[in-house]
């Protein structure tokens, strides 16, 4: 019988095992940023211990890094992270991305555009988003603080062998839809615990089709249903992507690594605890309309009502939700009017996704009291964007054009959403407050958000496709 | 990190599902960088008005369930961002314990972490002891080493955790000093397996 991947970089991994307790596992790659450190770098300090190896171990700040002005941080506090992280970067000689590099950005857009992320590594960072990294091949997931501590200080980590899922896309996408749908409609039909215990491997023809920012999109909510990693086996568009990258094997010995990177992949007959099979033809543009990521409906359609749901204690979610968000039972998702756009986050900042809102709004002007932000996902997206044009085509239409970081997806920092309006976001939750107090946010794929910023509603972006070719 | 085998207290409904960690402890007061000082900005969105005043709606706000130690919630409790802020909040606040028909990975792991005790049980368990602490609070008993929970009132529940886990917070250790033995294995991996080391 084949193996999986994920069984693969498992055992591949396994430092030391033993009756009744958890796999002490290796760890090629610790992602750091400011907010979930300070506290694993104290408790090193207090026991004085090292980092066991700096050398696989890498930060930046991303979440409340301003995006406008970023050198004026009024913010004491969230000043102090940052020079807290900056100080403990230098006494553990750990390799820091700091708001003046050309390589700042957000954690899980760099680590893949620095080629530090790869294929068969185990890669952990204390964030939750870390199962973006999946998209490589590689087992990433996110950990708390004690962890960050303990991996700062051993290269391991106590992990429990999770089951494994495959969850299989066959067929091909319509047009307007986009990883970004893909994602919502899973969350929307399986819950937001079906992975609960689980790493998923995304396989099938769409997600083969699919460039490395799309599979990082996917990989990137895993966690929203409930899954600490999906991951996709690597194949030759992730070899391709990671060619000539910065930290990437290079020459002779990159060409060692695809080698064995290949060897990697699931096996065809591999054996699964769970598998799911999906068509890619029934995924239309997703919108969410609740507070949380599986409160989400096909931009054609309605928001579901109190006959459609059995028990109690979905009926007062529901209720909960509509409440929050000031939204009725049986309403159009198209009805529904936004104030703000967001087009950022790790899971919608990447190129292809400017790209992608650039192409709906060019020439085109946002709608009149709708606020709307781009927020690259790093500094190379930035510049990049910039020498692709984008910025123009974007700022022409009326978008701000800003500074990477995690903005408005948590609004750690300035960018905030006001209580009580909508706000259509390329992020990956819609938790209460998450924007802001009493801010709604709708999930959304990068185009259908910059569609609604010049309607000023939600718009089903595959009938303006047809409207503009006739 | 001190050892934990038996605990008797008092414990308190918040019959709410898919409670995420957003919830636990808001982004706005994630900004510290001590591990301490979180528990009064616990379900800050839930516990406040807008002006600052306590929300009277909110369940811990009842007078009669302040200096409550467990927390019984309902499904999917802790989900969202991994943030360890989430069980310091709790811990600070004065909670020990967490009952819950089920738990978010990470956030189950962080309680451990910390010393805090997640207890999954069946959800028609849960739903009588949330029924039961949505009247009044009530005294809730746990024996870690038998791995039940009682109420005295006859309610008796089995409940599962991990032997690892159960062996290190009864003995209330240090998971790094532990990993820290095991330094020649680590080493002998990073020479002989490790593809950075010998491709
Ligand atoms: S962009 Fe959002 S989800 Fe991603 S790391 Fe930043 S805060 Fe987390």
């Amino acid at each position: 019988m084949g193996k999986s991947i994920i069984d693969k970089i498992w055992e591949k991994h396994v430092v030391h095992r033993e009756e009744g307790k958890p796999d002490l596992l290796y760890i090629d790659l610790h992602l750091v940023h400011e907010v979930t450190s300070p506290q694993a770098f104290s408790g090193l300090r207090m026991k004085n211990r090292k980092v066991r190896r700096p050398d696989k171990t890498f930060a930046t700040m991303d979440h409340n890094v301003p995006t406008i002005n970023r050198h004026i941080i009024n913010d004491e506090i969230a000043l102090n992270q940052m020079t807290t992280l900056e100080k403990n970067c230098a006494e553990f000689g750990v390799e820091l991305a700091g708001i003046d590099s050309p390589y700042q950005g957000i954690v899980h857009v760099i680590g893949p555009e620095l080629g530090l992320t790869q294929p068969g590594k185990t890669i952990v960072c204390g964030d939750s988003h870390t199962s973006t990294h999946g998209a490589f091949g590689a087992l990433a997931f996110g950990i708390g603080t004690s962890e960050v501590e303990h991996v700062l200080a051993t290269q391991t980590i106590w992990q429990n062998k999770p089951k494994t899922l495959k969850l299989e896309i066959n067929g091909k996408l319509g047009p307007g839809v986009s990883a970004k749908d893909v994602i919502l409609y899973i969350l929307a039909k399986y819950g937001v615990n079906f992975g609960t215990g689980y790493v998923i491997e995304y396989a099938g023809e769409v997600v083969r089709n699919m460039s490395m920012e799309e599979r990082m999109t996917i990989c990137n909510m895993s966690i929203e249903g409930g899954a600490r990693a999906g991951l996709v086996s690597p194949d030759e568009t992730t070899f391709e992507y990671l060619r000539g990258r910065k930290y990437a094997p290079q020459g002779e010995k990159f060409d060692k690594f695809v080698e064995y990177w290949k060897t990697l992949a699931s096996d065809e007959d591999a054996e699964y605890d769970k598998v799911i099979t999906l068509n890619g033809e029934d995924i239309a543009p997703m919108v969410s309309w609740g507070t949380n990521p599986s409160m989400t409906s096909p931009v054609d359609s309605t928001i579901p009502t109190m006959e459609d749901y059995k028990t109690e204690i979905e009926k007062s979610s529901l209720k909960r939700a509509l409440e929050y968000m000031g939204l009725k039972e049986g309403q159009k998702i198209e009805d529904i009017k936004i104030q703000h756009v967001f087009i950022g986050s790790c899971t919608n900042s990447r190129i292809e996704d400017i790209r992608a809102a650039a192409k709906v709004v060019k020439g085109k002007k946002v709608h009149p009291g709708v606020r709307a932000l781009v927020v690259p996902g790093s500094q190379q997206v930035k510049k990049q964007a910039e020498e692709e044009g984008l910025d123009k085509i974007l700022t022409e239409a009326g978008f701000e054009w800003r500074e990477s970081g995690c903005s408005m997806c948590l609004s750690m920092n300035a960018d905030v959403v006001p209580s009580g309006e909508h706000c259509a976001s390329t992020s990956n939750r819609n938790f209460e407050g998450r924007q802001g107090a009493g801010a709604r946010t709708h999930l959304v794929s990068p185009a259908m958000a910059a569609a609604a910023a010049i309607f000023g509603h939600f718009v089903d972006i595959r009938k303006l496709t047809t409207v503009e070719s006739v | 990190m001190s050892g934990f085998k038996e605990f008797t207290g008092k414990a308190v409904a918040m019959d709410r599902a898919n409670v995420d960690t957003d919830q636990i402890i808001p982004k706005q007061f994630l900004k510290r960088i001590e591990k301490t000082g979180f528990g009064k900005y616990l379900f800050f969105d839930w516990r406040y008005n807008a002006d600052g005043s306590e929300n009277e709606q909110f369940e811990l706000n009842r007078p009669e369930n302040k200096g409550a130690s467990i927390l019984i919630a309902n499904e999917n409790f802790g989900c969202g961002s991994s943030r360890e802020h989430a069980p310091w909040a709790l811990l600070d606040y004065g909670f020990k314990v967490i009952i819950a028909p089920s738990f978010a990975d990470i956030f189950y792991q962080n309680c451990l972490k910390n010393g805090m005790l997640p207890i999954p049980l069946k959800q028609e368990q849960v739903d009588y002891l949330l029924e039961k602490g949505k009247k009044q609070p009530f005294v809730v008993h746990i024996n870690l080493e038998e791995q039940k929970v009682t109420d005295g009132d006859g309610f008796e529940a089995e409940f599962e955790i991990h032997a690892y886990w159960k062996k290190m917070l009864i003995n209330g250790w240090d998971e790094i000093e532990i990993t820290l033995q095991l330094k020649d294995k680590i080493e002998e991996f990073e020479k002989t397996k490790d593809p950075y080391t010998i491709l």
